[in-house]
Formats: C-alpha cells, sequence, structure tokens
C-alpha cells in the first residue's frame, strides 16, 4: 500500500496540475483496501495521501465542523481526523498548525479562548493515535477570520470550525 | 497567511486640524449630511443626565479661531450629559470685558466662560480665557495658554478640562485619546484619536486583524495583539516613534494584554502549555515570563485592579464563563460575577469600586456596571452586540462598541447609564475601542 502510494506521490509531483493519479485509485479498489473512493460510486482520487497535492483528501477535507458552544469532535469528523493523523504519525518531519475558529457572537478574546480549545480538541485526538506532539502547534483566530461574513445559523456553522493546515 | 510586511507599516497622519469641523450632531439623521473627506466620528446624544449645570460659552473674540474654539468647549460639556449650553444670544466679549453678571445669570446661565485669541507676528496663538461664576459674582478661572494654530483643538480641549473641573469637581477627560481598531475590508487600523474621536491618526495598518489594545499608564505606549505573522502575537509599540517589540511570541496564541498599574509588567495570556492561562512578562522586553493561573480550563482577559493587588480575569472553571479575581501574583480565585451564563471582559473603574463587563442578556451582549461593595448590578447599554468597555479615567464616561444598524460602532454611556451616545465612524468598523489614560 505505502509503495503504490509513494509511486502515485511522484506522479502527482510531476502532474500535480493535470487530474493525475486515477490509476492508482483504480489499482486500491483492485487491491481491495478500502477508503474513501470505494464503492465504484465516486471518481473520488481521495487516496492520494499528499497533503499539497490539491486532488488529494488531505488537501481537500481538513475541516472539523463543532456543534455551538460544543469543542467535542463530531462523529461525522473522526474518521477525518484520523486519517491526517494516520498521515503524520507517518510522516514523522511533517508539521501541521491546526486553526481554531468561532462564530461573529461574543468577545474577541473570550472567543480567542474557545477557538484555541477547538484547535486543542483536534490535537489530542491526533496525539493519542500517534503524532507526536511536536509536529502540532495550535492557534486560533477566534472570531476574527470568519470564512461566512454573514449572521445567519448557516454562517454561524460555518465559521465553528477548525482547519488542519500542512505547513512547507 | 503570508504576512505582507511591506503593506504593514506604521503611520502618522499629519494632523487635520480645522477648528470648524467640531460639529456637535444632536439628530442621528444628520450624520450623512456632514460628510467630511475623512471618517471622523460623531456625537448623538439620545438621553439626558438629572442635574445639569447650566453655563454659558462665548465664542472667543478677535481671530476666526475663536468661534472654533468656543465650538469645541461647547460639544465636550455637551457630552457627558452634565451641563446645558445657554445661548450666549451673539455676545460679543473679550477676556478684558467686564462681566454684568446679574444678566448673565437673568439669562439662566450660572456661569459664563469667555475668552481671546490673538494671533501673534510668528503665527502663534495666545488663547486667554476666563470662567465667571455668575451666582457668586466672582471669577473660577483665568488661565492663558500659547500654542501654533495645530494645537488650538488641544488648548480647547485643555480649557473644556478646567471649566469641567472648576464646576464638578472632577477631572476632565476631554484631553485624552482613545484607541481603537478600524476594519475596512481586509485592512486593519489601529487608530488613536481625541477623546471626542477627531484628529484621528493611524497608528499601525495590516492586512491581518488587530485586536486588544491597551495603553500603558502612562500613555507613551499601545500593547495590542496583531495576527500579522499569521496568527496571534502581542506586541508593545511605542507611539511617539513608532518603535514596536513582539514581546509575547510563544508557540500557540499570545493575546489579552493588560498593564500593571506602576507599568513594569504586562500580563499576557498564552496557549503554550494547553489551553489559554495568564501569564505576565516584563513589559519593556517580554522576558522574566511568569505563570499566575493553572486551571484545567480557560483563564483569559487578565484587568489589574488600580492599586496592582488584584487581576480580575474571565475564566469558564464553572462551565460558562463568569468572572473572577486572584492575586495579582497568581493564587486562589474568588468568582465574582453570579448572574447569567456568559460574563466575560472585566475592567475595574479608576476608583476601584465598579466592575464592568459585557453580559449576554436575553441573546444580546450588554455592558454591565457591578458596584464591588454592593454587588448590585446596573445594565448601562440596550443594544444587541455592546463589546469592549472600557472607563474614561475619571470613571465617569464609558467607552465601548456598540452594532447599530448591521455596523460596529464607537459608542458612550456616563457610567451611571444616563446619558448614552454615538461616535459614528462614516467607513467602517470600529472595533475593540479603548480610553487612554489622562495625559501627564
Amino acid at each position: 500500500m505505502r509503495a503504490r502510494i509513494a509511486k502515485c506521490l511522484t506522479v502527482a509531483a510531476v502532474a500535480a496540475s493535470l487530474a493525475a493519479c486515477s490509476s492508482v485509485d483504480l489499482d486500491d479498489k483492485a487491491g481491495g483496501q478500502g477508503g474513501v473512493g470505494q464503492g465504484g460510486s465516486s471518481v473520488s482520487t481521495g487516496e492520494i495521501l499528499d497533503p499539497f497535492n490539491p486532488q488529494s483528501v488531505l488537501a481537500q477535507q481538513r475541516s472539523v465542523y463543532f456543534e455551538f458552544d460544543s469543542y467535542t469532535i463530531p462523529e461525522q469528523y473522526r474518521s477525518l481526523v484520523e486519517t491526517h493523523a494516520r498521515y503524520l504519525a507517518s510522516h514523522g518531519q511533517q508539521r501541521v498548525v491546526i486553526e481554531g475558529n468561532t462564530d461573529a457572537r461574543g468577545g474577541a478574546e473570550y472567543n480567542l479562548a474557545l477557538g484555541q480549545r477547538r484547535a486543542d480538541a483536534v490535537r489530542r485526538m491526533m496525539t493519542l493515535l500517534g503524532v507526536s506532539d511536536s509536529q502540532i502547534e495550535t492557534i486560533s483566530f477566534g472570531k476574527e477570520k470568519l470564512r461566512a461574513k454573514g449572521n445567519t445559523e448557516a454562517d454561524h456553522a460555518e465559521n465553528r470550525r477548525a482547519d488542519i493546515v500542512y505547513q512547507r | 497567511m503570508t504576512p505582507d510586511h511591506s503593506f504593514l507599516q506604521a503611520i502618522r497622519v499629519q494632523a487635520l486640524q480645522r477648528l470648524a469641523v467640531a460639529v456637535l450632531v444632536l439628530a442621528a439623521g444628520a450624520l450623512l449630511a456632514v460628510a467630511p473627506a475623512r471618517a471622523q466620528l460623531r456625537v448623538d446624544i439620545s438621553g439626558t443626565g438629572a442635574q445639569q449645570f447650566p453655563i454659558a460659552v462665548a465664542d472667543f473674540s478677535d481671530d476666526p479661531n475663536g468661534r472654533g474654539i468656543a465650538e469645541v468647549i461647547r460639544a465636550d460639556l455637551t457630552r457627558t450629559g452634565q451641563f446645558r449650553l445657554i445661548s450666549t444670544g451673539g455676545a460679543n466679549l473679550t477676556v478684558d470685558s467686564t462681566i454684568n453678571h446679574d444678566e448673565w445669570r437673568a439669562r439662566g446661565a450660572d456661569t459664563l466662560a469667555y475668552g481671546t485669541v490673538t494671533r501673534g507676528g510668528d503665527g502663534r496663538y495666545e488663547i486667554r480665557y476666563r470662567l465667571a461664576d455668575t451666582v457668586q459674582r466672582g471669577q473660577l478661572d483665568d488661565v492663558a495658554f500659547a500654542g501654533s494654530e495645530a494645537e488650538l483643538r488641544r488648548i480647547a480641549h485643555q480649557i473644556a478640562d478646567r471649566i469641567y473641573e472648576k464646576i464638578t469637581g472632577i477631572r476632565g477627560v476631554f484631553s485624552t485619546r482613545i484607541a481603537y481598531v478600524l476594519q475596512r475590508g481586509n485592512t486593519y487600523e489601529l487608530q488613536v484619536a481625541d477623546s471626542d474621536g477627531q484628529n484621528a491618526q493611524v497608528a499601525l495598518r495590516s492586512r491581518e486583524p488587530i485586536i486588544s489594545p491597551a495603553w500603558s499608564p502612562d500613555g507613551s505606549k499601545l500593547a495590542y495583539v496583531s495576527f500579522e505573522s499569521g496568527k496571534p502575537v502581542v506586541y508593545v509599540h511605542t507611539l511617539a516613534t513608532s518603535h514596536r517589540v513582539p514581546v509575547a511570541n510563544y508557540k500557540g496564541n499570545n493575546s489579552a494584554p493588560a498593564w500593571s498599574p506602576d507599568g513594569s509588567r504586562l500580563a499576557v495570556v498564552l496557549t503554550r502549555d494547553g489551553l489559554s492561562q495568564i501569564y505576565s512578562v516584563n513589559a519593556a522586553d517580554g522576558s522574566n515570563l511568569q505563570r499566575l493561573t493553572r486551571s484545567p480550563l480557560i483563564d483569559t482577559e487578565p484587568f489589574y485592579s488600580p492599586d496592582g493587588s488584584t487581576i480580575y480575569f474571565t475564566s469558564d472553571r464553572s462551565g460558562s464563563p463568569q468572572i473572577y479575581r486572584m492575586p495579582a501574583g497568581g493564587g486562589d480565585a474568588t468568582r465574582v460575577t453570579y448572574n447569567g451564563s456568559y460574563n466575560i471582559s472585566p475592567r475595574i473603574s479608576p476608583d476601584g469600586s465598579t466592575l464592568l463587563y459585557v453580559s449576554r442578556r436575553d441573546g444580546a451582549f450588554r455592558i454591565v456596571a457591578m458596584n464591588l461593595a454592593t454587588g448590585s448590578e446596573n445594565v448601562l447599554t440596550d443594544g444587541p452586540d455592546d463589546q469592549s468597555p472600557s472607563f474614561a479615567p475619571n470613571g465617569m464616561q464609558v467607552l465601548y462598541a456598540a452594532v447599530q444598524g448591521g455596523r460596529s460602532v464607537l459608542a458612550g454611556v456616563s457610567s451611571d447609564g444616563r446619558v448614552r451616545q454615538t461616535l459614528s465612524v462614516l467607513n467602517g468598523e470600529v472595533r475593540e475601542p479603548t480610553w487612554g489614560p489622562f495625559s501627564r
């Protein structure tokens, strides 16, 4: 499995801007590996494990969304965090910053602390899965860098988020 | 995420000080009618205090700038809600005029301010002012100032400070300054302005957020949190030189700076050891890091009591954010707020008697004043999202950020909650206001 990924990464690096690596996706299915693309209903190339390849699941799915006033990683995001954690555990030199965010309501400094708590929840799950603490920095933007600028519940939900950002 | 250092620049805007721009707008509807070239703050009084001192302020004579000086003084006094301006009926007074006390008393003025502005051959001005007491038929004040044209506004504020103190017995704050962050699109400006919002200067301009400005006790520096490096870092910025030093730049977040009253230490909030906790560093260079809280949950927003013995802060150790206090060197914390499930941003009045904080009430964020001796509360504001309160250095007024019409503006309220005003910016979101100390 890892050898195939490595081969894929080489291809991806050469042809990053093309829709590369679909062959690896097929290989994985042929090899009976589970994954995002399993089931044939998708042409996803999510099996590419390269955080710097825009086609990779590691680049495409790097946000964990939280419920209101909650710092618990929701069940549906646990596999996402696990995918990143597995990659980081096997790439000990790779560093990430986990950026916590809150919705727009409340004070700037308290929201900064709340965003930090969300980032920290992701960090703790990753370290439990074998990622070294030294690979991770958790920071918070609080309510200062809102992705959704509006004031609807959907906007608030979009902003209650921790993003996993790989460092080059 | 990459900071654009070429864009980050400390700028001192040349003061644009036409005295005539000090216009007191009494009706909110008139705000847009007077659109100056630069963003300027306007005052809108929506309530009045119970007792008002009746005062007449005559146009200062001789030079055309004399009318502007009187207008600045009138606007300053009106803004407090503590004064009622009596018309001077076009009286033409010089500083040497003989005052008919009975006539001014009959007009309703208990006091009368008047003076003369003369422009010397070197272009400098001499401003002489007197304050007459029409009840006692005496003179309360008689002072002369000298300055350039650019200094006339400051001198007018100083005269207003003298009038305020002579009549109320309380030191005036009109010649103090305020700081706030003005956000326009993706541009953030840390601005310093006079207490009436005029004469704004840009201390720092950035494409990344700036929050939590805090004045040094001597008014020479601002500590703040800048995201320019991609994450929150605490800087101390000397206003006169634009020299700035990162004083807390550890792994994780660095935020919520608060000066000790002697200016030597800065309490900061760091996440280097996990969740937000309170530490202190030397304000000059960030050295001598000390950890002050050790809780498993969030401790943030430290604020020193005026005597330096106590730090008030926000913590969610009870399950919801509440205000606590502890010895300034760390130690056992005592919970201070109990009413409601969201109480943040503690600030202590200059006399140490009153705690200001932001409280969520029925889904809205309001500024609340608590008498620390009795625990009684006074909800000062009625907006949907009032944040970032700070006391004027005489404790009589509170500056805060309010959302009005979907936009964040600068607002003020008397510390008894009776007089509210809006200081509105015409172009941009005003956030994180904080009132500076008395000038020394």
